[in-house]
């Protein structure tokens, strides 16, 4: 791989997330939550954000994910389409997720 | 104590303090142990059962230089176990054919990999080792071939400083999914080399700037993470995320401490895993609650709004530039002593002989015996 072949990887409807295979979700029995762990850094995702990161396993697409979430939280699609968007690009720039 | 002990979220685990490089900067005590002073594997595998069992989630495996030991392997498979995610920092020279595959089989997460210099010459010099270069190049190789994610260390100061942009299309190259540029902190061996590795100011201004436009050009491609150099600062760093807050560290022989350079304050003991449980001394070492929270603070810090911010700052900054550990974190604008660590910096620069190679290092070793006086430069 050289330097100048690197791309930054920008979020499409059409994208199938995936959990980068450093970056890793589990329950801490300790705290009683879950935690996103990754190189140097721990996350705590919220309840939204979890539902959206157990999606990301590569076969679902980010239209398919946006109409899942969407009626599990009896909202509008084109509303938080924005949003869940806006999730994947923010990990997927933190290297937590491949889109 | 104003609020209630939580369980540590990271650990620095300082396997041994052998190392083939010989940095100036170490961020090793001065007083480097012996491979006969090491804790063996079963203490090891207990002390990192309890870590687990007390809530740790993150445990980097560092030195001296970690892949000495032998049972490094058996190590990371213990945590991997756990789910306790692992973190290996290397210097990445003379590790055996197949040994990092073994790693990655036994679950190892990620590796973080020290280059001194983006150049050959530079690497070979500031370590003091030759051919060290090409070695860590093909460690980082071995390391992707692997499906490990990298991150590179570049640790800085004034011999280098002026690489950060070969530092950056190196990261790039190796294809490091992280840079860390860190500028060196003065405590340890760097302390003691201060005069030799302080840069100036308008190279720590130029420096910014690169890292900035790098960091937005980059969004996505690499993360660069800047560790800012304490001595041009305004604001203190939040020290190991504040004193026995979340994060700890293990010496090679067990001794547990709140940070890597605790053992610079002399007025604190500190206990060895071992004699005592993991849990006991994160809950109840002097040591470790001497600078917990925020009751301990003196003025500034006492009423000052960032105190949950950056915790005080570093308290071996603390002793090292005011003389007390107590104090504010001289590194912060409202330290009566803030002025010192200019006044330092100027020092280092006025006293540079003219040419810029690093003669004037004392080289990192186990058995050498040296004498500080922080407080002058």
């Amino acid at each position: 791989m050289t330097g100048a072949s690197r791309v930054r990887a920008v979020v499409s409807m059409q994208s199938r997330p995936i959990l980068k295979s450093h970056a890793r979700l589990q329950y801490d029995t300790v705290r009683e939550a879950w935690a996103l762990l990754s190189p140097e850094r721990v996350f705590w995702p919220n309840e939204v954000s979890l539902d959206i990161l157990r999606l990301c396993d590569g076969r679902h697409t980010v239209a398919q994910m946006t109409a899942l979430l969407a009626d599990h939280y009896a909202a509008d699609e084109a509303e938080i389409a924005p949003d869940v968007t806006g999730f994947l690009q923010e990990w997927s720039d933190k290297f937590l997720v491949t889109l | 104590m104003n609020e209630p002990v939580l369980p540590p979220i990271g650990m620095l685990a300082e396997l041994t303090h052998r190392c083939p490089l010989q940095c100036a900067y170490c961020s090793n005590p001065v007083e480097l142990l012996k491979a006969n002073r090491e804790m063996d594997t079963a203490g090891w595998l207990s002390l990192f059962e309890q870590a687990a069992d007390l809530g740790v989630l993150q445990i980097h495996l560092s030195g001296g230089e970690p892949t000495l030991r032998a049972d490094l392997g058996e190590l990371i498979a213990c945590l991997a176990r756990r789910g306790v995610y692992t973190n290996l920092i290397t210097a990445g020279v003379g590790i055996a054919d197949g040994r990092i595959e073994a790693w990655a089989e036994a679950g190892l997460d990620h590796i973080q990999l020290s280059f001194q210099g983006a150049f050959a010459a530079t690497t070979e010099k500031i370590g003091n080792s030759r051919g060290a270069h090409e070695k860590k190049l093909e460690t980082a190789r071995r390391v992707r071939a692997a499906g490990l994610p990298l991150t590179i260390n570049a640790p800085i100061h004034r011999h280098n400083m002026e690489e950060v942009p070969d530092f950056i299309e190196l990261a790039l190259s190796l294809g490091a999914e992280r840079l860390e540029i860190a500028n060196v902190q003065y405590a340890g061996w760097a302390l003691l080399n201060r005069k030799a590795l302080m840069p100036e100011r308008e190279a720590v201004e130029r420096q910014v700037q690169i890292v900035e436009e790098a960091q937005e050009r980059l969004r996505g491609i690499m993360t660069i993470d800047f560790v800012t150099p304490d001595y041009f600062a305004i604001y203190p760093k939040p020290c190991m995320g504040g004193w026995a807050r979340d994060a700890f560290m293990v010496a090679p022989d067990g001794t547990v401490l709140p940070c890597h350079a605790a053992g610079t304050i002399k007025s604190l003991h500190f206990e060895r895993f071992g004699d005592w449980s993991l849990s006991r001394i994160w809950h109840e070492s002097s040591a470790f609650n001497a600078f917990r929270g925020t009751s301990w603070m003196q003025e500034p810090c006492r009423s000052c709004e960032r105190q949950e911010i950056d915790w005080g700052g570093c308290r071996c900054q603390a002793m090292a530039i005011a003389g007390d550990a107590s104090a504010t974190d001289p590194a912060c604008i409202k330290s009566p002593l803030h002025a010192r660590m200019g006044a330092l910096i100027n020092e280092a620069i006025s006293t540079k002989t003219a040419d810029t190679t690093p003669d004037a290092f004392t080289y990192r070793r186990i058995g050498r015996s040296v004498e500080l006086d922080p407080t002058s430069a």
